[in-house]
């Protein structure tokens, strides 16, 4: 029995978190493996925590993982990546974009977004950063931002024969396609 | 061809496949989108039902009428449809009839975690637990056969992990299958004292052959691995079971769990040393195995409140704890949901808010988001509908015992017709005083914009007649209702003063669509909803902080620079615009 690779996508509500799994899950069953994915999400369509964990190999059983098991976290935002930095293995892999989002209690001054994120993490685990807001709006459009970090991601899990072109064109709505191959591939460059 | 398919999805595909030709639901998270796929296949009529009891009965009537029907609801929907489920089991079915429970361990949505496995064994019906979307497909289909061969309802136990995962799922064609014809069979279908108590026999009659049919199906399969470890489980639990002993032990895996494969059971246990049942919330099966005699450890290891997971199985049964890396706690800011920036109910909640000596029942939906700081804005949330009669019980008990207190009821247009109006009717029937403000935001918002009986379209995406709420509530006899734009603070905060003065019934109607629905032509025109961003001259903010007492999520407040709008989540509703008492906030462009 193969190994099963643990993948756990972390963001916030409106970031394309769902859309990026829809992708890369479609890219995992084009290259022949079982796949199961899942979404939690917390009640309101915006603003809240979002995390999309999918599962390959030859044979996948439960749809979800517990802490310590991710072969590798992509997250979308930084405190997301604090967040859910103890579902990674210790050996694991985190690509954090340094985005930053502040949440309810930091918008109304209750507290303030955190300071030395990026530091705390690369004191404990594997960290691959990505200026993903920066890149985005290079490339003209910061909603790209998804697609960059799942370009990183895929050079990083390496797998063979997907043509991941095709995919976008599958699920990218048409006018947007050639953008988001030209995001894919910007990603796929940024972990060297 | 496989695709990826969530498990409602595979609700959907397997109820296509089946020849279903009715489907009805009140839409719930995590059942929401069975209904919302099951609408594509136009071979389907498929409906909104106003809430779960109706669903039920309409599924109830179509398959009486012969035909293949479905209706879906989350766990707590169940509670509102229980009392036709009771006697649908009694009844029996024409058409093979599937009502599906999907349950919500953890609670990610839901205002409790009950384990409706417990309603298949109190209402009598038979039940399946699907593990995953394949299975959920294939048991959709065995579901109708069972249906119609013992002539039972059978109810499909789903969990949020089985509802929002996605699995492979092999597709296949749809079954033809014919209307059964309708026979007049009063003994059958009529539930007076007399034929019902033959029609209890016949039922247990029916659960001794569905027994029989449990200890056979391929739904409860034996995998014989090592003997030393046996595990007991269904739905998901079986997944996170086989994730943790793999071949390492061997599983009884039930699919066909009301009523349960005894015989199968007993063979099981009496080959392996040590039997655990490994299951999600309740010991539903533990109870029932013991009860058979058979030694079996369960809940004494696995927790039986909130989701279950492969760690969890692992940590309590194998002793084994995962090398994992600490988070910095100090680094990590709650992120609750909030309103949407341009919300129409922070208006109301704002104005609310303020009022002092005011209770404030509130009711499920996303303005239960009213009861979260910085607006804190609700005392009670119980369930759907319950605002309005709740709110009343509070009222009559404060006016007994002479307590000095207003009620407010806040529910919004979905849930109104759902289950607010009998409350309503409550109030004016008995005589209360509390206000009942209906937050119509023209659309179904917390499970992502639903059809409802206000909107003027169906599921299907018809035309339909609009329910006139403000005529609902005149017909029903409130004698004062007030239709106000929640977004202006001033008409708002009139509305409400004149409503707690009233001693009779009142409603006040705030009427505005959801910042998040497509709105059509003619809305754009009548609410116009065309609006310019607001922005803040920063120069001049006094950091008075006011503003972030909307609880706006486009505002944000930086020590040294004051108020700040974010101008890419502005909408322009001007409710912050209405509140600064310095007039610092402007249009953008102006």
């Amino acid at each position: 029995m193969n190994k099963v690779k643990n993948v756990l996508l972390v963001g916030v509500g409106g970031q394309g978190i769902i859309l990026a799994s829809k992708i890369l899950s479609a890219g995992l069953i084009s290259a022949g493996y079982d796949v199961k994915m899942s979404e939690v999400h917390g009640m309101a369509q915006r603003g809240g925590s979002v995390t999309t964990q999918i599962r390959y190999g030859s044979k996948v059983y439960s749809p979800i993982i517990g802490k310590g098991q991710a072969d590798v976290i992509v997250a979308f935002e930084q405190m997301e990546a604090a967040r859910w930095i103890d579902y990674l293995r210790p050996e694991g892999k985190i690509i954090v974009n340094d985005y930053k989002i502040p949440s309810a209690p930091i918008l109304i001054g209750e507290r303030e977004y955190p300071k030395n994120i990026l530091d705390d993490l690369k004191s404990k685990a594997n960290v691959s950063l990505v200026k993903g807001f920066k890149l985005a709006k290079e490339l003209g459009n910061v909603r790209t931002q998804n697609i960059i970090m799942i370009g990183a991601l895929i050079e990083f899990i390496d797998i063979d024969g997907v043509e991941w072109n095709e995919i976008l064109k599958e699920n990218i709505k048409e006018k947007h396609v050639d953008l988001n191959i030209e995001a894919l591939t910007m990603g796929k460059g940024l972990l060297d | 061809m496989k695709k990826l398919l969530t498990g409602n999805e595979a609700v959907a595909r397997g109820a296509y496949e089946s020849g279903v030709t009715l489907a009805a639901a009140y839409p719930g998270t995590p059942s929401t989108e069975i209904l919302e796929n099951v609408s594509k296949y136009k071979e389907i009529y498929s409906e909104w039902s106003p809430n779960e009891k109706v669903a039920l009965e309409v599924a109830i009537g179509g398959s009486i009428a012969g035909a293949r029907t479905l209706a879906a609801m989350k766990h707590v929907g169940i509670n509102v449809a229980a009392d036709p489920l009771f006697t649908f089991a009694y009844t029996g079915v024409n058409g093979g009839c599937i009502i599906i429970s999907a349950d919500d361990p953890g609670m990610h949505s839901s205002q409790n975690e009950q384990d409706n496995r417990y309603y298949a064994k109190a209402a009598k019906l038979a039940m399946l637990e699907p593990s995953d979307s394949q299975e959920t497909k294939d048991f959709v289909k065995e579901g109708y056969r069972i249906s119609e061969e013992y002539n039972i309802p059978v109810l499909l136990r789903l969990t949020t992990r089985i509802c929002h995962s996605k699995g492979l799922v092999e597709e296949s064609n749809r079954e033809s299958v014919e209307i059964k014809q309708y026979e007049k069979n009063i003994p059958k279908y009529v539930a007076t004292p007399a034929n019902g108590r033959k029609l209890h026999i016949d039922l247990e009659d029916r659960l001794i052959k569905l027994e029989e049919y449990s200890n056979n199906t391929h739904l409860n399969t034996i995998e014989w691995n090592d003997k030393k470890i046996g595990v007991i489980s269904s739905g998901v639990a079986y997944q996170y079971a086989k994730e943790v002993f793999g071949e390492n032990a061997s599983f009884l895996k039930l699919g066909f769990t009301f009523p349960l494969p005894k015989e199968k059971i007993k063979n099981f246990a009496s080959e392996v040393e040590k039997l655990y049942v490994i299951e999600e919330l309740e010991p539903f099966l533990e109870t029932e195995i013991k009860a058979m005699g058979i030694k079996v450890i369960g809940k004494e290891y696995i927790p039986l409140t909130g989701e279950l997971n492969p760690d969890i199985i692992r940590e309590s049964l194998l002793n084994k704890k995962v090398e994992k890396i600490n988070r910095n706690e100090e680094m990590i800011i709650g992120r609750p949901p909030t309103m949407c920036a341009g919300c129409p109910h922070r208006g109301l909640f704002y104005e609310l808010s303020k009022k002092k000596n005011v209770v404030v029942t509130g009711d499920i939906g996303c303005y239960t988001l009213g009861s979260a700081p910085p607006l804190s804005t609700m005392d009670t949330c119980i369930c759907m509908g319950s605002s309005i009669s709740a709110g009343h019980g509070f009222n009559k008990a404060c006016e007994v015992n002479g307590v000095d207190k207003k009620v407010v009821g806040v529910i919004g247009d979905s849930t109104f017709f759902h289950s607010g109006i009998t409350g309503l009717i409550d109030i004016v029937y008995n005589k209360g005083n509390s206000v009942t403000i209906i937050l119509d935001n023209r659309i179904t918002g917390m499970t992502g914009h639903q059809e409802n009986p206000g909107t003027g379209y169906t599921l299907m995406g018809e035309e339909a007649p609009q329910i006139d709420i403000t005529k609902l509530c005149e017909s029903i006899g409130v004698k004062d209702i007030k239709t106000v734009n929640p977004l202006d603070l001033s008409e708002t905060k009139k509305a409400i003063e004149e409503s707690l003065k009233l001693d009779v019934p009142s409603v006040i109607i705030t009427k505005y669509p959801c910042v998040l629905k497509k709105s059509t032509q003619e809305e754009i025109e009548d609410y116009g909803l065309d609006r310019k961003a607001c922005v803040v001259e920063s120069t001049e903010c006094r950091k008075c902080k006011m503003c972030l007492k909307s609880g706006c999520p486009a505002i944000s407040f930086e020590q040294d620079k004051g108020s700040i709008i974010d101008e890419n989540m502005c909408v322009g509703c001007d409710v912050c615009l209405q509140i600064c008492p310095f007039d610092v906030i402007k249009k953008v462009g102006e």
